[in-house]
């Protein structure tokens, strides 16, 4: 039927870049061993250098140390980790407030949720109608008892960046420490440790053409944290479990891989998508910000049409994007970053995010909107709705 | 290789795509004798249905379906209105849910929803009929209970589930033709306006009902 699929779905998960793969071979065949101290065998020692060289190449992307690197398995667990270990940590000295974007992504806003079925507070932060968050808000809700603030650097539907130096520097001079997602920022969006007074960075290899399964949680030396997952005594003590050292391997080099020129590629790909899809197709806004956004998300409403019949149209076409559909999450729920920035369920029921990577062109860009304005006058031709509008 | 078109892995059978490519009975009846309406655009999909029928026979000579929903709401609704065409209206009435999921090679269980509105956009499009014609057989007089049911059609959009599932509705009271709905939500509320029209349209459809009072909570 087709002879390509195209994939505009890199923030949910990238396609591994070769390189990445070449990288991390030798740690699946011939340095296998566990990393070992110096005194080990030959075969842990290489391995622990591999290890070594992933984790000071990766943390100085982020202007960090190496000991402030701790690796993971993803998003998931850095922001498990962060959030429940820090509450841990401080609960008895301080107090266990928590205080969170709206519009966080899952690992966040559920462990959030858990950590409040336990007793802690937490406040849930308002964002206006492009997804920044109430910085006075957040201002007048920290308290003596606050353990932790945890503000995405950018969302995982809309793409919008919150101005992370602003929010760090209430936090710093309110004694507060902060964590920031930036799963979706990382190696695209810079964030420099040194200039940004966060304490905690939760990154992940799975959107830039990474393997899947390997994150990593920066931690900002002298920063309370105990550890939420009990084993052995591996990344300093801070992460149990055999390291994943193909992974963290693959991961610096997914790190490397990404360049200036990629970015500016791809904020090309989500300006044209936006400006031809507003301009070609009648009753469409954007959703997030038209500046303000990470460069590979492109988030619209189609109005008048539903999300999971677009996307299903979009499929038979060949084109791989998602969804804030109800209609199309496993949970039957609206999205909650539409709901979050005031849209109703109208603004989530035909709302489609386009994500790009590496491996998508403009032409692809053409061809997704194309077939997406015949898809839409067609579902448009049998709504009720539309209908209603003339 | 992954190729697109020889790896569809859809939840669906073969026979609900056809119907969401090429949806049957599309469009809108501009003399319909009987129309129905279900879901609410703020909360998700929703479905109009519109009937010709032969007033002699009572048969449906034409059906037409209009869908702002996703492709169980679709497909259902095309099979439906394929399934109706022809029936005697009170034949009609009967096709259930179950018949038209069965029709299409069954759906996903989670989309039940989505497919369920469009069998009650046809029964609401037949009850329309009926009821503008004098068929409705016993008129029952409209109750509390009567009542209720009708505002489990009315959708809450803060929750995409109806207002009395999710206790929006905190009192009805019927007397001598007047219907009186206690909310819990403020007169201000960004919804507001929206249910309560979504409300009067569904209960003045009711025979007995003369006047619809909406009442909000504030603070």
């Amino acid at each position: 039927m087709f002879d390509k699929i195209t994939y505009l779905d890199n923030a949910a998960s990238t396609r591994l870049d070769e390189r990445v793969l070449e990288a991390m071979k030798p740690y699946f065949f011939d340095t296998y061993a566990v990393a070992t101290s110096e005194f080990g065998y030959s075969m842990g020692i290489d391995a622990k250098e591999g290890l070594m060289a992933a984790r000071g190449s990766i943390a100085r992307t982020l202007g960090a140390s190496a000991e402030e690197m701790v690796f993971t398995s993803g998003e998931t667990e850095s922001s498990n980790m962060a959030l429940k270990g820090v509450t841990a940590a401080v609960k008895k000295k301080k107090g266990s407030h928590l205080i969170v974007s709206r519009i966080e992504d899952f690992p966040v806003l559920n462990t959030a949720k858990s950590l409040e079925r336990q007793g802690s507070k937490v406040d849930y932060l308002n964002v206006d109608s492009e997804g920044a968050v109430d910085l006075e808000q957040l201002e007048s809700l920290i308290t003596k008892e606050t353990a932790l603030v945890s503000i995405q650097h950018a969302n995982q539907e809309i793409g919008t960046l919150q101005d992370i130096k602003a929010i760090a520097d209430i936090c710093s001079d309110k004694d507060v420490l902060l964590h920031t997602d930036a799963t979706h920022t990382f190696t695209r969006v810079p964030l420099d440790v040194k200039k940004i007074p966060v304490d905690l960075v939760t990154i992940s290899a799975h959107t830039i053409h990474g393997p899947r399964g390997v994150g990593g949680l920066y931690i900002r030396e002298g920063t309370p944290i105990e550890k939420w997952m009990d084993g052995g005594y591996q990344e300093s003590n801070r992460r149990a479990g055999l390291e994943n050292i193909p992974g963290a391997v693959g991961f610096a080099k997914a790190v490397e891989l990404v360049t200036p020129e990629e970015n500016a590629a791809l904020a090309r790909m989500r300006d044209h998508t936006i400006s031809k899809a507003l301009e070609d197709i009648p009753h469409v806004t954007l959703n997030g910000s038209r500046i303000s956004r990470t460069p590979q998300n492109a988030n619209l409403t189609f109005h008048y049409v539903e999300g999971e019949s677009m996307t299903l149209h979009l499929d038979m076409r060949g084109f791989a994007v998602s969804t804030g559909s109800a209609c199309f999450s496993r949970s039957l729920e609206a999205s909650h970053v539409i709901l979050g920035i005031g849209g109703d369920h109208e603004k989530a029921h035909g709302s489609l995010r386009f994500t790009f990577g590496r491996y998508n062109t403009m032409e692809d860009v053409d061809a997704v909107l194309s077939s997406l304005k015949e898809i839409v006058e067609k579902l448009r031709e049998i709504s009720p709705l539309y209908a209603k509008s003339r | 290789m992954l190729k697109a078109g020889d790896n569809l892995k859809f939840p669906y059978t073969e026979k609900v795509l056809e119907h969401f490519r090429n949806p049957k009975n599309v469009g809108k009846l501009e003399d319909a004798d009987g129309k129905g309406l279900e879901g609410s655009p703020a909360c998700g999909d929703m479905v109009a249905v519109y009937l010709k029928v032969d007033p002699k026979t009572t048969v449906i000579d034409d059906i037409k379906f209009e869908s702002y929903g996703c492709a169980s709401n679709i497909a259902t609704a095309s099979i439906i209105t394929e399934m109706a065409k022809g029936k005697t209206i009170a034949d009609a009435k009967k096709i259930t849910w179950q018949e038209a999921t069965d029709e299409l090679g069954g759906l996903p269980p989670v989309k039940r929803h989505c497919s369920v509105l469009a069998v009650e956009g046809l029964r609401s499009a037949i009850r329309d009929y009926e009821e503008k014609h004098g068929l409705v057989s016993e008129q029952e007089p409209t109750t509390e209970e009567v009542v209720r049911s009708r505002l489990k059609h009315v959708m809450n959009p803060m929750a995409g589930l109806d207002i009395v599932r999710t206790e929006l509705v905190t009192k009805i009271e019927v007397k001598e033709g007047i219907v009186r709905v206690v909310l819990d939500l403020p007169s201000s509320h960004q919804f507001a306006n929206a249910i309560k029209e979504d409300l009067v349209e569904k209960l003045e459809a009711l025979w007995d009902v003369k006047e619809v009072k909406v009442v909000f909570t504030e603070g």
